[in-house]
């Protein structure tokens, strides 16, 4: 079997898992088996998804750590909500261009401060996203002030259909994202990336441009918040200036640490987890948040790495030892290419 | 023609001297070893050497060719050196612990890996083909120090000797024209040492490179080196070949102390 042909092999059992998982999703919420709050739910575990995979590139893979997500996801998000109220553009336009001004946010904020060592990005992003909630807070006029953004029209003109609309929207986002950052860091810049988490000073010496690949990190991760955004200003219809503020940004940061950081398919599987559980806890008000806190300490202890780890889940491993077993073609199961062994070590051993 | 050459370098840091006026001239395919008592500035000179220090006076000059043309090489960044042909191994072991001996390699070749992160995005034909290439030239380099079989392993895991072994592996991919080597035979056996020493006249001739190593065992820079520059208080005592500076007063009062005068 050719090389190419594998990969193509591979590729296509890829896709096939996201249709499977889309087309039985799909049908439960339409069918309202999955009723329309849980779809909600879903959908918003979809987008933090998407948030937290651009924390997890830019803390996981290249060891920064940022605390302002959140602000991120929030420009995105007020962009996408001021340019579908004032203008007459399609939403994926909208959502993109959330997430460039979302970058162009993030290009400013890292001049500055990727040339510092990892304490100081975590306070300037920390307090980047309180000034944002200040400006959101006096920038009447543009972000409708203290009240938040209303308004904001949504995914479909059909109010019935909202939620099987806004799932489909995400859920396709959301497997681009995986497939931006899962091909990005198991290719050579993705290793360049990860050498300035293993060590700065000899990733410097090995020839790598350390502080262009922090930037692009960064970019990249402040762009996918923004994405993230923009898709949650449209499912919610409506923004409230205080989510940019520091309590949202370490839930994503819990999000990363728990599922490992540095590992693509943690970040998902925690995310999903976590927002869901957040809903769960609600009836217990604000004593939710303990439970997170207790939840990151018996990680702490238990798993310092989190649940991942590095590692990742494959779904293409025991598809190819299922195929292999099933038409006992020799060797078929180890082709799963020259990249999936080494970077990122896939398949949970 | 000199291919690296430091012109009286002298660097302070708040009040102290580390290193003063030091002179160096590598010749091509040069193996020369830098010695001195612990803190005489050796691994400092590295430093300047690579641009991760920048020297308070004096000037660096690489790759002067035949018509005089050169380039100096302060305040420049230590990957931009790395890219120039500068490179590298560190005293204390800086593999890329969690990642495999694979991709530590891969790693050291990236600064001249042509596909953009948008083909590595995409997954173009030229990402795989490009990716081949680049896993194929890191085996051939660790076949060379006999570590191909562990490629898989991480790193961490490597017994010391490999470990050290896969740091020059490292600094080699980036293909250089100078390697600086600093203590690579640290924590190795006798034996373990015999062999690195042919294997760095090896690559020295295979690769055609001109080596800068720091030693303490005195039994490899004897042995290898063509010259030896001995470095005291961060000032040069001695230069000359192995021979010369085994029987040099200096180098053997920096190194044992001085008689003490029994009268005083």
């Amino acid at each position: 079997m050719g090389l190419l042909k594998g990969k193509i092999f591979n590729a296509s059992i890829l896709l096939i898992v996201s249709f499977i998982i889309f087309a039985v999703l799909l049908g439960l919420i339409y069918t309202g088996v999955i009723n329309e709050y849980y779809a909600l739910i879903l959908t918003l575990a979809g987008i933090n998804t998407i948030v937290a995979l651009g924390l997890n590139l830019i803390t996981g893979f290249t060891g920064q750590l940022v605390l302002g997500q959140a602000g991120f996801m929030m420009v995105g998000a007020y962009t996408t909500g001021i340019i579908l109220i004032r203008f007459d553009v399609p939403i994926f336009a909208a959502i993109i261009a959330g997430g460039i001004v979302a970058g162009i946010f993030g290009l400013f904020i890292g001049i500055p401060t990727l040339r510092l060592r990892g304490d100081y990005l975590a306070i300037t992003t920390l307090g980047f996203g309180e000034i944002l909630r200040v400006i959101i807070n006096n920038l009447d006029n543009l972000t409708g002030g203290a009240s938040g953004l209303k308004g904001i029209p949504t995914f479909t003109d059909d109010y019935l259909m909202k939620p099987v609309y806004s799932f489909i929207w995400v859920f396709w986002f959301c497997v681009l994202a995986i497939l931006i950052v899962g091909n990005l860091i198991r290719s050579s810049h993705g290793r360049a990336i990860i050498s300035i988490r293993e060590d700065e000073i000899a990733a410097n010496s090995m020839g790598i441009n350390v502080s262009f690949y922090k930037m692009f990190a960064f970019i990249m991760s402040a762009f996918l918040a923004g994405v993230g955004g923009g898709l949650y200003a449209l499912l919610q219809q409506y923004l409230d200036p205080k989510s940019t503020g520091f309590l949202s940004s370490v839930f994503f940061v819990v999000y990363v640490v728990f599922g490992g950081l540095g590992s693509i398919t943690g970040t998902v599987v925690s995310t999903v987890v976590l927002t869901y559980m957040q809903e769960v806890l609600r009836f217990l008000g604000s004593y939710r948040l303990v439970f997170f806190g207790l939840l990151l300490i018996v990680m702490m202890i238990f798993w310092p790495k989190g649940l991942f780890g590095t590692k990742e889940l494959s779904i293409v491993k025991p598809i190819r030892k299922f195929l292999a077993k099933v038409f006992k073609l020799k060797g078929f199961e180890e082709d799963s290419g020259p990249v999936s062994k080494s970077s990122v070590q896939s398949g949970v051993k | 023609m000199a291919v690296l050459e430091a012109q009286s370098i002298s660097i302070v840091f708040g009040g102290l001297k580390a290193v003063s006026n030091f002179d160096l001239k590598l010749e091509k395919n040069e193996l020369v070893g830098l010695i001195g008592p612990n803190g005489a500035g050796k691994t400092t000179v590295f430093n300047m050497l690579t641009g991760v220090y920048n020297p308070t006076s004096g000037n660096i000059v690489f790759d002067r060719n035949d018509s005089g043309d050169y380039k100096s090489i302060v305040g420049a960044k230590p990957y931009q050196i790395t890219q120039m042909g500068v490179a590298r191994t560190f005293q204390n072991i800086r593999l890329f612990k969690d990642l495999t001996v694979l991709d530590n390699v891969k790693i050291a070749l990236h600064f001249n890996v042509k596909y953009n992160a948008l083909k590595a995005i995409l997954r173009t034909p030229a990402f795989f083909k490009e990716e081949m290439e680049l896993t194929e030239k890191a085996r051939e380099l660790l076949k060379i120090f006999s570590i191909q079989d562990k490629e898989n392993e991480l790193a961490k895991n490597l017994p010391y000797g490999e470990q050290r072994k896969l740091e020059i592996v490292r600094a080699l991919a980036t293909n250089p024209k100078v390697l600086l080597l600093d203590e690579p035979a640290a924590g190795m056996n006798p034996q373990e040492t015999q062999d690195l020493m042919h294997l760095i006249k090896f690559i020295r001739d295979k690769f055609g490179l001109t080596i800068l190593l720091i030693e303490h065992d005195m039994g490899l820079v004897m042995g290898i080196c063509e010259k030896i520059v001995v470095l005291d208080y961060g000032q040069t005592i001695a230069v000359g070949t192995p021979a010369e500076i085994s029987k040099n007063p200096r180098v053997i009062k920096a190194y044992l102390g001085e008689e003490v005068d029994a009268g005083a």
